[in-house]
């Protein structure tokens, strides 16, 4: 028989993107609701936030099936933190134990992209942003995924924050108040599902502040 | 892995089944897929049931490997069985069922030798309705009407223009005919023996197969090139 399909592959990429902002007393994570396939769109209406502890938010992009298996161990290992503690991890020990979990996986890899935001143990806004294999830094903004090279840039321009380099170390939040950055990333969601196919449907906007947490929902292109 | 088990991976499908389309409607979800099971290009198969009841709650359609997709049957059979057993008054609903779906095609990817499907969970339990998909490396998701392979081209673009929350079961019923005549009319591997099947809070009903009313005669059929002119 004639073989049809291509080489059979364990990865598809389901596209979307994700921006986390962090500012003197908030963290605005977003991410889009398309999930698609090649040309095709699988559903309009998927969610790509999760809240893994009370002020550590996870936005991911990639491929759905690892993404949820990487959440499932995140969502355990956090349970049994819990249970050895009796309190919510903090978001830089999240961020630390993301990295391991993806870097456990170095040579059959996770294949998503994602971004972490929170309060970190201050109550200050903190975004940290990773690779598939786990590399990650601290930064005060950031996006993933398949509109991050349209996005990023947009950021980089509209935000200046200071360089990584300079000595001693500047603070990289945002100087935003919680209103603009959430304007910002409207905008850059509106922008990047111009031109990124895998971008669009809806936007849906997670807000971590010193009140809680808050969720808005904007329309993106849906062509 | 031993070189032995090296031969047992499924690498590409033998006989495969169609798209399946399924929709939530007024009381419940709809399914319907053809019976044709294709060994390539040959149409080998005319009677294969594609569309399942599981447990009390659950529906579930299947395109991609036939053999695969009677393996999968075998699960659920034990599953089901299992949770018979404990004979607790409780039961497994659409949600699990898939989650159990969404586990096993995922760990089969996992192991470089999954099962060749594209899966249709349906059902309702508790009022609640449920539809869901799963595909052979685990991608999973909801929605309120979904279809695998070429109904995913076909058949959703008719179904976002015209699904509603509140159809009734003629109305359901009429939409899934309209998207199987549309995937017999350009699906070269769909054959004109369809099964429907409904899920409610009642119990599952896999209707007997009917045939569609075709109509061949559109200028576009006898003559598909007069408007696409070309040196060839």
């Amino acid at each position: 028989m004639v073989k049809e399909q291509a080489n059979w592959s364990p990865y598809d990429n389901n596209g979307g993107s994700c921006v986390a902002i962090a500012g003197a007393d908030y963290c605005v994570i977003a991410a889009d609701t398309r999930m698609s396939t090649g040309y095709n769109i699988l559903t309009r209406d998927y969610s790509k936030i999760c809240q893994l502890a009370d002020k550590c938010v996870m936005a991911s992009s990639g491929f759905q099936a690892d993404v949820n298996a990487l959440k499932k161990n995140l969502y355990a290992k956090h349970l049994i933190y819990q249970h050895q503690h009796n309190k919510q991890m903090s978001c830089p020990a999240m961020a630390q134990l993301l990295s391991n979990t993806l870097y456990y996986k170095r040579f059959f890899p996770y294949y998503s992209f994602n971004v972490l935001g929170g309060l970190d143990s201050e109550g200050k806004g903190c975004v940290f942003t990773y690779d598939a294999v786990g590399s990650y830094e601290r930064v005060g903004y950031s996006s993933q995924g398949s509109g991050s090279t349209l996005i990023m840039p947009f950021l980089d321009n509209q935000l200046k924050s200071p360089s990584p380099l300079l000595l001693p170390a500047q603070d990289a939040v945002t100087p935003l108040s919680e209103v603009e950055a959430v304007e910002l990333v409207k905008t850059v969601f509106a922008s990047a599902a111009e031109r990124d196919i895998f971008t669009g449907d809806k936007l849906e906007i997670v807000v971590l502040g010193a009140s809680g947490i808050r969720r808005e929902y904007m329309d993106l292109r849906k062509d | 892995m031993g070189s032995g088990a090296d031969s047992e991976r499924t690498l590409y499908p033998y006989v495969t089944g169609s798209s399946v389309v399924a929709i939530k409607y007024k009381d419940g979800i709809l399914m319907a897929a053809d019976m044709g099971g294709s060994y390539g290009s040959t149409l080998r198969y005319k009677s294969i049931e594609r569309l399942k009841p599981i447990g009390k709650h659950t529906l579930l359609g299947a395109s991609g490997e036939i053999s695969d997709f009677q393996e999968i049957l075998r699960f659920l059979d034990e599953l089901i069985l299992n949770d018979n057993m404990w004979d607790d008054g409780n039961s497994l609903g659409p949600k699990e069922v898939h989650n159990y779906l969404t586990r096993v095609m995922y760990n089969r990817r996992n192991k470089f030798n999954p099962l060749w499907n594209s899966l249709v969970i349906g059902g309702v339990k508790n009022g609640q309705k449920y539809l869901g998909m799963v595909n052979m490396i685990g991608i999973n998701f909801n929605d309120n009407h979904v279809a695998t392979g070429l109904g995913n081209h076909l058949a959703r673009p008719i179904l976002r223009d015209e699904w509603n929350e509140n159809l009734t079961f003629e109305e359901g019923v009429k939409l899934l005919e309209k998207c199987m005549r549309v995937l017999l009319y350009r699906d070269r591997s769909a054959v004109n023996k369809i099964q429907i099947a409904k899920i409610t809070e009642e119990g599952t009903t896999v209707f007997p197969p009917f045939s569609l009313k075709t109509y061949w005669e559109f200028s576009a059929f006898k003559n598909p090139a007069a408007s696409a002119v070309g040196s060839w």
